[in-house]
């Protein structure tokens, strides 16, 4: 069995701050990390590896520094690791970064047959949660996202049986490898990399791969290859009004609370109705 | 028929070929004969949208024939829609990617729409993902705000970036269709219009349940719902770290009690284990829009605005009157929230319980 996992380095977004004068992003000193939904996926595979044996190649596009989070995913376990840099990427959308990532699986394939892929769920800075479904449908892979369990997986049929989360309850669904999966967050926890893992991650040397290795084709990766395109990016405006100050009588809690509360029915009259009728109906 | 296309060099012309794309589209999701209300939101801003274009509003409803789903394509009329594809077979009864993408890209390919929306749900961004890939064209998830530049009459789709602190607009010029997906609650719910009236276009694809490798097993509904409907409350008291201690989470929770609220808590609240995450209002939690919202002891960090901000009132308490969230709230009150919490649970119950007349 041959799991590949994408993951993405991300900056931490809960370090990230705008600049107050010039409005603009200051990504100095912010640490950069494996995207946190990347790893319920990465731990995942991990489990599938340690219950039926599993070759698990950890797979990142990105700017050479994404080396860290590789080598992070190979501390924790994961077997090979490759990293697909080139500037020719820079600037891809969601479309053209799973046309890259694809070719690259494609690549591993050829010496190794893939039968898993795992993708985050979404990562944190972009959000989009499009790019486990695009590798999907470029691979002709069965699509299985926001998955809570992996009940089954036989290896001799190749079939598969998990958990999904839909909108209104959870869907069991069975089907067949090769697959690619997302995780839902929360469905297991990241484990501690063993002493041995930590040394080989160390030493391992990393495959760096090109466009030109891979064999996209140019048109169809970076800006070129993306279909959308950033027409501005500002900060949200700030309400033309602040809030009005409620000002109580007296500065007790009682006063305060009164002059709320007639502040609210007085800006929603039907509120104050709706409330009154619950009350009267015994709700 | 349909190669996806594959750009040489940057476009931003629509090419000739492109512009017999017409309509707004909506893909109506339905679960077992239950519409998502992220759905009626979009009619509601597809008719907006189609207006300004000066063209029709197309919704597609997809699923097994039954008497639901026959309602649930006269809803899409009353709500906005001035033709509904009816894409019928026994083998979309159930969601599952590759049908429904398989099913989709021919209906798309066939009647060419120049915008598709869908609900940014499990199964709206599942589907938008693949079948953008397979359309080969520009798709932009979880928008904030949709209009049209009049001058070459694209569409702008305005969505958050890093974490909700800045919001960027993206277009997709010279790709069709535009796609974008939007959550729940991000749009008001448009007023339900019983007279307008509509055609039925009936689609049957040539499905073969042996040719999908992907079975349903089993559909485990939710139970009593024991999960937070913050989504659909009217009233919604929410805490953040002003609260000090977890103990004071029974104050937020009395309060909400008296006026039949949900409970609603920030990011870091959630973080440090005072509540589970069905509770989160925010970028990372729920969008919400009830018709008054509390917000006690809470900054407003942008995290969390961008999930609250369209509630019809906003009651802010808290003891810095320099706090961000007396920026965008509309009433506000600089006070202790552990002392008016319990004053205004105990007003609003005396209120509700005496006074009948006030009404």
């Amino acid at each position: 069995m041959h799991i590949v996992v994408c993951i993405k380095q991300v900056p931490d977004s809960a370090q990230i701050r705008i600049h107050p004068v010039t409005n603009t992003i200051m990504r100095q000193g912010v640490p950069a990390i494996i995207n946190p939904f990347d790893l319920f996926s990465l731990e995942e595979a991990l489990r599938l590896k340690d219950k039926v044996g599993a070759r698990v190649t950890v797979l990142t596009m990105g700017p050479p520094m994404a080396e860290t989070s590789l080598r992070k995913a190979l501390s924790l376990g994961a077997d090979d690791a490759v990293l697909l840099t080139d500037r020719k990427f820079a600037g891809s959308d969601t479309l053209a970064t799973s046309y890259a990532l694809t070719s690259a699986i494609q690549k591993l394939a050829e010496e190794d047959p893939v039968d898993i892929v795992f993708c985050g769920k979404q990562t944190v800075d972009g959000d989009t949660a499009q790019v486990g479904p695009g590798i999907a449908t470029r691979l002709g892979f069965e699509q299985l996202t926001y998955i809570t369990k992996i009940e089954d997986l036989d290896i001799a049929s190749k079939e598969i049986v998990v958990q999904r989360r839909s909108e209104g309850g959870v869907q069991v669904l069975k089907t067949k490898l090769p697959c690619m999966i997302t995780m839902l967050e929360g469905t297991n926890t990241i484990r501690f990399g063993k002493m041995d893992d930590l040394f080989r991650a160390a030493r391992y040397e990393l495959k760096t791969w090109s466009r030109d290795f891979t064999g996209a084709e140019e048109g169809r990766v970076g800006l070129k290859g993306s279909p959308t395109v950033v027409s501005k990016v500002f900060v949200p405006k700030p309400r033309a009004e602040k809030a009005k100050m409620i000002v109580a009588d007296t500065d007790t809690p009682d006063a305060m609370a009164a002059a709320a509360i007639d502040a609210i029915f007085a800006a929603q009259p039907k509120l104050a109705g709706d409330l009154l009728a619950r009350a009267a109906a015994g709700l | 028929m349909s190669e996806p296309s594959k750009p040489q060099g940057r476009k931003f012309q629509l090419p000739e070929h492109l512009k017999v794309y017409k309509n707004v589209w909506v893909i109506v999701e339905q679960e077992r004969g239950i519409v998502h209300s992220v759905s009626l939101e979009l009619l509601g801003e597809a008719r907006k949208l189609a207006d300004k274009l000066g063209v029709e509003v197309g919704a597609v409803v997809l699923g097994a024939e039954s008497p639901d789903l026959n309602r649930i394509c006269g809803d899409a009329i009353s709500y906005g829609a001035d033709i509904v594809y009816k894409v019928t077979d026994p083998a979309l009864a159930d969601y599952r990617t590759d049908p429904y993408c398989r099913v989709m890209t021919d209906v798309v390919n066939t009647h060419k729409p120049e915008i598709v929306l869908l609900g940014a749900t499990t199964l709206g961004r599942d589907l938008a993902g693949a079948i953008a890939t397979t359309l080969a064209t520009g798709l932009t998830a979880d928008c904030t705000e949709l209009d049209i530049y009049a001058d070459n009459r694209s569409l702008a789709a305005t969505r958050p970036t890093f974490g909700g602190t800045l919001l960027c607009t993206i277009q997709t010029l010279a790709y069709r269709p535009q796609m974008a997906t939007v959550r729940p609650r991000v749009m008001a719910m448009p007023e339900r219009d019983d007279a307008r009236t509509g055609r039925v276009i009936e689609i049957q694809p040539d499905l073969r349940e042996e040719d999908i490798v992907t079975k349903v097993l089993n559909f485990i509904a939710d139970r009593e719902q024991n999960e937070a409907q913050l989504a659909f409350a009217d009233i919604i008291v929410s805490a953040g770290k002003g609260l000090g201690k977890v103990e004071n989470m029974k104050l937020v929770f009395d309060l909400a009690r008296v006026l039949g609220a949900e409970v609603g808590v920030t990011r870091p609240l959630v973080q440090a284990g005072w509540a589970t995450n069905d509770r989160q209002v925010g970028q990372t939690g729920k969008t919400v829009r009830p018709k008054l919202y509390i917000a006690a002891g809470i900054s407003g960090a942008i995290q969390h605005r961008v999930g609250m901000e369209k509630s019809d009132l906003i009651l802010a308490i808290n003891t810095d009157p320099n706090a961000t969230i007396f920026d965008f709230a509309h009433l506000g009150l600089v006070g202790d929230a552990l002392k008016i919490l319990p004053a205004l649970t105990d007003a609003f119950g005396r209120r509700l319980s005496v006074n009948r007349m006030a009404g």
